[in-house]
Order: structure tokens, then C-alpha cells, then sequence
């Protein structure tokens, strides 16, 4: 499969094969589905939420909500002020949202749809709110919408009384309700009181009761979105996704932030902690020490397995420095280091996680596809693959062990349940980078060196 | 569920049974979705897309912003016997200084860089949401590229917004006949093209079987498993069979017109059906022979299926079906399956369903039966409540949503993993309808006492 992939690189500029990226709106629509009883609108045509949807169904295997203003020809050529308008209306009627959250599309944006005005001029029901967000999907990736649609909501809702209340605004980044659990496990156990925005546990991780809620438990509440306004400081985790929305909230609120790598390996999940120590005036507590100490000793009992071990690496920026990070941290050389997302800041970063490490000839490039990337590992394989599930058939081809993190996991259950970041989650991707490479090893070695004791 | 509304607008794409209409012709269907509704249907880019997707040597160009793209790279189940090419994703991914000003170039330049590298011999380029909008003239470039390559540059316009995805079926038409045109031969006695099979888990292949074993030829299959060379032998055929209905009988009457090839519709889902198909082609196109040889096998095979389904139905028997499908043919293949295992069909919702198909539909399941064209969210839950169905037979988007009503799911759409179509077909579509509805999971559902108890003491 996907042998038409050749060894000879030619210089593509206008061709894009196999992106490792997709557009804004989709972004904006995850976004949106971590705020509490909000119906996420796509104002465009009816595919693209459609497509939107079905992305998040099949990396979470959740339904994932959102409405569409269905864009006609006439809505086309003469704008589509009254669809949005009748949408909205459709929309609290039936679903009845407290809040709708509209993004834009290539369409909408093409045409010039003034969205913030349709909005201002609709006739709001008694206690409902609506913001909107422009989302360009030919500008960025999905991770551009993604804190678009957070910087929509902070620049219409967010508010400053005056008053601090004392909370931590925590921006997670474009990562699984599993990571959000997790973040918040740590802020508890650091004694900090914390409004996680955006929150999609509990609503794309929802236990089953034989019920269906359109409107599930979790999310962060409009109040909560309101009261950022007052945080006392905001944690902007991942420089790529959260620092525009922290920044616009500074702006409008005064609130400062720090921008912290995502929290992953031990020294990223350190710095995290460090400043939760300092925001809350808590100590570190034992159990976190524990964990720490748990993963320091699991990565020397395997390290054997890992060092010197070439990685391959793709997905959305942060997430994919994040990994790096991690596989720096187990002796692994990050050979390959790739994301569709565009945006010079990626390879400058990598290359100076590259350096203090004292890595050579490892390979950073943003705006790539996994075109790029599979012929680059023709060149000069790798040992590891790590990324979303479109690495499958280079793993396949190349017959390299596989492990998967990132968006979007479409052929693997359960992985949004579980954390990537904090020292759990770099326990847990030590233990599936391990297992790969020793599952890889075991079906491929010769008879004689099948050995129970690894 | 009383808090369920159903909007006044939809309530005209909502029919009980046969008798409280008179007939289909009071259904609204074929037309947009509603601004402001969670709608399951998908756009004219989709259509075309899924329709073309699985020509395996061809490459798929899509002109516009990266997300169309995405979203459409390798999501067919669709199989090959031969080039793997088509699972490749290939896109402009137009950037804003593209919209500013235009991305003809762009295109241009996309197809010379892959004309470079590889030899394709048919590019379809699809125009999806904004190019027209942004004003490129993508019918021009493509000529322009077919010229200077010699090789097929076809373009498949779709922007989302100019109709729903059976519009988009039809372009895909359009591009498919572009591409055969040109060629004509001597009708070949016996032979037929398939129309509207896409190969998903090789059931292209079970019906090429059923084929070579009564004798008959198939010179085309239109789309799944097709590559360049046998599509533009298509003409040659003296009949086309026609599957799925619902994408392929425009492309059918204009072979029809245009290449004298009359058509019939088929269906190879369920017992009843594929037996049907199968003696109508050898009736249709062969001699007397052909049809001994289709009789032949009818018996053998279902013979084979009467002692499997006499096992399974004890265990299926008086269950009740919600049905949401793309096309109102498949709908009517899966009511008459459902009946035939004893299973009755108490939903049944399609995206581009027909009046022609929703009367077929109507006298097809009890009067209380509900029906639904272009289905929501909120109207599938309301309904398969109201209706105690015991399973859901649809899509991706209707999976998860199922699974949270706590209603069993087989899906009949592009994630099948099982052939359903064929006597094969119908073993594991029940194999997969038995081990949802049977799995004991279920059981777990109901939350046990001393959970809830323990609730109440806190
Ligand atoms: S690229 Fe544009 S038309 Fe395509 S899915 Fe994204 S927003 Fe919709």
C-alpha cells in the first residue's frame, strides 16, 4: 500500500498528498462541545458539519453535535444573513441550547458573511447567548479553529468584575477528555482551584446510561467562561493552541498568563507543576512525588529498549513536541518531526529541543504532508512511528511498530479515556512505545531468539 | 421523552405508515436540510466523491481548502485487485493569497507536479465549496491539462452549497460519462456493466462471481474496483444492472440515450432480492442456458441459507428495526431482509430516498410504521423510543448515538467490515444483527441496586 510513494524527492509547492492537517472548523466544533448545554453551528454548507462530525465520531465513537445554516446557491451569491437567522431560531426551539456557538467556513468567509452583526441583530430568546468565531479554513488547520472558537467565546463572555475570585484558568489545548481528567486529578492534588476551559470530559467520554443526552454533564459552564475574567492567572498549556486565546483574555480582562509547553514527559509535567506550586502557595504533595519517581524507575528499567531507537513524529505542533520531549527524555533520537499545521514557531522550537539534547541530524518542518514525511523515512528509516492513525499504512509499508497518539485515532478504542500528559500519561506512552517495539520484535525475530524474559 | 420537539417545518418529512397519506407524493423529500438542523445529510462534494472514490488507478485532486480533502482520504471501505492509488489524498489546499487572487495557477501547477511524478492516465479535479465563488475557471485548466499531457483531466463540480449529495451523485455521473464517451466498440452479446457497487468489503466481487457462474460477462463495474482501462469498455455492454438506484440511475439513463444500453435495477441484498437480480440478468441478457445456469444456483445457494437462518431465527424473531440508509432502494432491501428473519421494521429514515422508493417503503412495513426523509438526531431518538426498536441499521454518525439508547447497531454504510451483499451477505449481515442485539453487554445497561442504593444513602 501506498507504494506510490517514491524514494526521489521532488520539490512539490502547489500538490498537498496525505495532509497531516485539516480545516479550522473542526477545530472549532471540538471547541466548542467542552463548553456546558451548547450547540456548535457551522455557517456554510450542510457537508462540512457533516464531515466535521463524523471526524469526531470516529476519534472519540461519541456523537458529536452541531448545527448547520445549510448554505443554498442564493445563500451563496446573496449572503447568508437570513439562514444563520432561521438556524438560530430552528436551533433554541428545538435543541434548546443555552448557548450557540458559530463558526464560520471557507464559504461563509469567501462571500464576506458579516457574522458578528447577523448575530447582534438576531432576536435573542429571553436568557440564551450566542457568540461566533471566524474560522477561515484556508488559513492555519484545525488547530487554528480550535482557539478561534476559544478566543470567541473569552472575547464575548469573559468579564472583569474588579474583584480576583481566586481561580486558575486552565487551558488544556486540543487534547482528549482523558488529558483533561488528568489535568484536573493534578490540580486537585495541588490544592488549586482551577476553571478548565475548554472541557470536553464528561461530554465526549459520557458514560452509558441507556439515555441519550444531547447536553451531557460536562463542559465549562457559561458562568465559568464569564468568571475567567476574574481568574487570578490563566496556565495557556501548548504555545500553538492556547497562547492567542490567553492573550486575548489578558487584553480584554487584564489577566496574566503563562504559556507552558503541554505537560508531557517528566520535565514539561515538572515546569507545570512547579508553577501550580507557586499559584496555589501548596507544596508538591507525596503521591505526585511517587508518580514521578514510578515513571523515572519504569524508563530505566526499559531505557535499554529505547536508546538510540530513531522516532518519527507527526500530528498537531504541540502535541508533537510534546512527544519529542518525552522520547528525548527515554534516550530516543526524534529523527523525524513533522506537522500540517503551518507557522515558522514549530521549527524553531523543535530544532532547540534538538539542541539540548545534543541531537543531530533529527528533522523539523511544519506545513508538511506524510507524503513528505513517508519519503524522508524511505530515505532513512526510523524504528518508531508515532501519530494519528494516517501513519498506518507508512507503518505498514515501511514495516515499522506504530504507536498511537494525537488526532485523529480512528481505528483504536478507548485511547480518548486515557491521559497523555502528566506523569501517568508519559507512564502510560513509555509503557505503548515499549510494548510496540517489543511486540515488533517479537514477531519478526528468529526462533531462536524468542525469549520469554525481556 | 416529552421535551423532544419536532420542528413544524420538519413535520411534512415525517409520514406514518401507508395509510395515513395518500401515498408517498405527501412526503417532502429530495430537497435541502432545514437551516438550524442537526442534519445527518451530507453535500454535493460527498456525493460526487463516494461515487468516483473507488476508481483505484485514478487520481482524486480536490481543488480548495485542505478540509474537503481530509475528510475524504481513504473513509471508503472500497476494495482493489489491483492499483492502491485512490487511497491517496491529493488536494490544493488553497491558502488565503489563493482566495485574494484565484487559484487557477495553483491547480495548474498541482497537476503538472503530479503529471511529473507518477503517470496517471484519468485525473478528476473537484471543485469544491469556494473556487467558484473565488472565480476559477476549473473547466478551463483542465482542458488546458489535457491538452498539454494527453491524458484525462476531468472536472467534477461540486461546490457544497449548489444542491444536496444526490446532485453531487449526479455530477459524478456527469465526470463518468466524460470519460467514456469517447470510446465505442461492438456491443458484446451477454455482458453487462454494474452500476452503483463500490467494492466495500468485496461484495463487487461476490456479484462478479454470481456472474461468471451463470455466464454472463461483466465488462464494467461502475465504480467499485474500477480502473481506467475497464471503465472505457463500458459502452460495449449490452446491458447495465443498476444497484444502488439512488446514485446511478442518471448515469444509467444516460447511457441509455446515448450508448443504447437499456438498464435494470438490482439488488443483491437479502435472499429474495439477489435471487430476483440474479435470474432477471440471465433472463434479461442470456439464452436459455443462462438462466438453467442462474436457477441453478439460486437453489444451491439458498438451499445452503435455509438450515443457517432456521438456527438464527428463534433468536431474532419479533424484534423490531429503526432503518436510517443513504438511498430508499438499500431501505427496501434491508425491510424485506428484516421481514424474511422475522424482525419487524418500525423506523425507517433514507437521506435521497425517492417518492418513488417511499411508497415502496410504505407498503413494505405495518401501518404504524414510521417513516422519515432526512432524519435528525432528535427525531431518530424520539422515534425509536416511541417505537421500541431493537436495532439500528445506518451509518457512522447514527452508531454512537444508538449505542446511547441502548439500541444494537449493524452498520450498512461505508465502515461495513463484512460483505452484506450476496447468500454471503445475508450470513453475515444476520451474524451481525444477532451478535449486536445478542451481545451481553446489554445486560450491564441497567444499573444494579446496590449501586443506586448506595446513591441514596449518601
Ligand atoms: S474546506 Fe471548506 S468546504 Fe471543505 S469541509 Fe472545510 S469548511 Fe467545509
Amino acid at each position: 500500500m501506498l507504494n506510490l510513494t517514491p524514494k526521489e524527492i521532488a520539490d512539490r509547492k502547489a500538490l498537498t498528498i496525505n495532509p497531516c492537517k485539516t480545516c479550522q472548523p473542526v477545530g472549532a466544533l471540538y471547541c466548542a462541545l467542552g463548553v456546558h448545554k451548547c450547540m456548535p453551528h457551522s455557517h456554510g454548507s450542510q457537508g462540512c458539519v457533516s464531515y466535521h462530525r463524523t471526524f469526531l465520531t470516529r476519534h472519540f465513537k461519541e456523537p458529536a453535535i452541531a448545527s448547520t445554516s445549510s448554505f443554498t446557491e442564493g445563500a451563496s451569491v446573496f449572503g447568508g444573513g437570513s439562514n444563520l437567522k432561521t438556524g438560530m431560531k430552528n436551533v433554541f426551539d428545538i435543541y434548546n441550547p443555552d448557548i450557540i456557538a458559530v463558526h464560520t467556513t471557507c464559504l461563509s468567509e469567501t462571500i464576506g458573511d458579516d457574522v458578528g452583526s447577523y448575530i447582534m441583530d438576531f432576536d435573542m430568546p429571553e436568557g440564551k447567548l450566542a457568540v461566533h468565531t471566524n474560522t477561515p479554513s484556508y488559513v492555519g488547520s484545525h488547530v487554528t479553529g480550535f482557539y478561534n472558537m476559544m478566543s470567541g467565546f473569552i472575547k464575548y463572555l469573559a468579564e472583569s468584575t474588579g474583584t480576583k475570585n481566586g481561580k486558575v484558568g486552565i487551558f488544556p489545548g486540543f487534547v482528549n477528555p482523558g488529558d483533561i481528567r488528568e489535568l484536573k486529578r493534578l490540580a486537585g492534588l495541588m490544592e488549586m482551584p482551577y476553571i478548565m476551559f475548554p472541557d470536553q470530559s464528561g461530554v465526549m467520554d459520557s458514560p452509558m446510561t441507556g439515555n441519550y443526552e444531547m447536553y451531557p454533564k460536562g463542559g465549562t459552564t457559561i458562568e465559568e467562561i464569564t468568571a475567567l475574567g476574574d481568574a487570578k492567572h490563566v496556565l495557556a498549556l501548548g504555545m500553538f493552541t492556547s497562547t492567542e486565546p490567553a492573550n486575548v483574555l489578558d487584553r480584554k480582562c487584564k489577566v496574566p498568563y503563562d504559556v507552558l509547553p503541554l505537560p508531557m514527559g517528566i520535565e514539561g509535567t515538572d515546569e507545570l507543576l512547579m508553577k501550580m506550586a507557586q499559584l496555589s502557595g501548596t507544596e508538591i504533595p507525596q503521591a505526585l512525588e511517587d508518580e514521578r519517581g514510578q515513571l523515572v524507575d519504569v524508563m530505566l528499567d526499559a531505557h535499554f529498549y529505547h536508546h538510540g531507537k530513531k522516532v518519527a513524529i507527526f500530528g498537531d505542533p504541540d502535541t508533537v513536541l510534546g512527544l519529542t520531549a518525552l522520547v528525548l527524555e527515554m534516550g530516543m533520537i526524534p529523527k523525524y518531526v513533522v506537522t500540517g499545521t503551518p507557522g515558522e514557531g514549530f521549527e524553531i522550537k523543535a530544532k532547540e529541543m534538538f539542541a539540548k539534547f545534543g541531537m543531530e541530524g533529527c528533522k523539523a518542518k511544519a506545513a508538511a504532508d506524510l507524503f513528505d514525511l513517508h519519503q524522508w523515512i524511505k530515505n532513512e528509516s526510523v524504528d518508531l512511528l508515532i501519530g494519528s492513525s494516517y501513519g498506518k499504512q507508512i507503518a505498514k509499508a515501511e514495516e515499522i511498530p506504530f504507536v498511537r497518539a494525537g488526532f485523529p485515532v480512528l481505528d483504536r478504542y478507548a485511547h480518548s479515556y486515557f491521559p497523555i500528559v502528566g506523569y501517568k500519561g508519559a507512564l502510560r506512552l513509555v509503557e505503548l512505545i515499549t510494548n510496540a517495539l517489543l511486540d515488533h520484535f517479537d514477531r519478526t525475530c528468529a526462533d531462536e531468539d524468542v525469549d520469554v524474559v525481556l | 421523552m416529552s421535551e423532544l420537539k419536532i420542528l413544524e417545518e420538519r413535520k411534512s418529512f415525517i409520514q406514518y405508515g401507508k395509510n395515513q397519506s395518500d401515498g408517498c407524493g405527501s412526503l417532502q423529500c429530495d430537497s435541502d436540510s432545514l437551516s438550524g438542523a442537526v442534519s445527518q445529510r451530507a453535500c454535493v462534494y460527498c456525493g460526487a466523491r463516494v461515487v468516483l472514490n473507488p476508481i483505484t488507478d485514478a487520481f482524486h485532486i480536490v481543488h480548495g481548502p485542505i478540509g474537503c480533502a481530509s475528510y475524504t482520504w481513504d473513509i471508503r471501505g472500497s476494495l482493489s485487485s489491483g492499483s492502491e492509488l485512490f487511497r491517496n489524498s491529493f488536494s490544493t489546499d488553497l491558502s488565503e493569497q489563493d482566495v485574494v487572487f484565484g487559484g487557477e495557477k495553483k491547480l495548474g501547477k498541482a497537476i503538472e507536479e503530479l503529471v511529473a511524478k507518477e503517470t496517471p492516465k484519468v485525473i478528476f479535479v473537484y471543485a469544491t465549496c469556494i473556487v467558484g465563488v473565488i472565480g476559477d475557471d476549473v473547466d478551463a485548466v483542465c482542458k488546458e491539462a489535457e491538452a498539454k499531457y494527453g491524458i484525462r483531466v476531468i472536472p467534477v463540480k461540486s461546490p457544497g452549497f449548489s444542491g444536496n449529495k444526490s446532485y453531487g451523485y449526479r455530477m459524478a455521473c456527469d465526470a463518468i460519462m466524460t470519460l467514456i464517451r469517447p470510446h465505442t466498440g461492438p456491443k458484446k452479446a451477454r455482458s453487462v456493466n454494474i452500476l452503483g457497487d463500490f467494492n466495500l468489503a468485496g461484495e463487487m466481487w461476490i456479484i462478479q462471481n454470481y456472474m461468471k457462474e451463470i455466464g454472463i460477462e461483466v465488462v464494467s463495474t461502475i465504480t467499485g474496483d474500477a480502473s481506467y482501462e475497464s471503465l472505457i469498455k463500458a459502452p460495449t455492454a449490452s446491458l447495465n444492472l443498476v444497484q444502488c438506484a439512488g446514485s446511478m440511475t442518471y448515469l444509467a439513463k444516460q447511457m441509455e440515450s446515448e450508448m443504447n444500453i437499456p438498464f435494470v435495477k438490482v439488488s443483491f441484498f437479502g435472499i429474495e432480492d439477489t435471487s430476483a437480480s440474479i435470474l432477471r440478468v440471465a433472463e434479461a441478457v442470456g439464452t436459455q442456458e443462462n438462466v438453467n445456469r442462474a436457477k441453478a444456483l439460486i437453489r444451491r445457494e439458498e438451499a445452503k441459507l435455509k438450515g443457517f437462518l432456521e438456527s438464527r431465527i428463534p433468536r431474532l424473531t419479533g424484534k423490531r428495526a429503526a432503518i436510517y440508509v443513504g438511498g430508499g432502494f438499500k431501505a427496501i432491501s434491508l425491510i424485506r431482509q428484516f421481514n424474511a428473519m422475522g424482525i419487524k421494521t418500525v423506523v425507517v429514515g433514507t437521506q435521497t430516498g425517492k417518492p418513488e422508493d417511499y411508497e415502496i417503503i410504505g407498503t413494505l412495513v405495518d401501518d404504524d410504521a414510521v417513516i422519515l426523509d432526512d432524519a435528525n438526531p432528535t427525531e431518530l431518538e424520539l422515534f425509536m423510543r416511541e417505537k421500541g426498536a431493537d436495532i439500528l441499521v445506518g451509518g457512522v454518525k447514527e452508531r454512537p448515538l444508538a449505542y446511547k439508547l441502548g439500541v444494537a447497531f449493524c452498520d450498512h454504510n461505508h465502515e461495513r467490515k463484512h460483505a452484506l451483499a450476496g447468500y454471503e451477505g445475508v450470513i453475515n449481515f444476520t451474524n451481525e444483527i444477532n451478535s449486536s442485539m445478542n451481545s451481553p453487554v446489554w445486560q450491564y445497561l441497567q444499573v444494579p441496586e446496590f449501586l443506586t442504593e448506595e446513591g441514596e444513602h449518601e
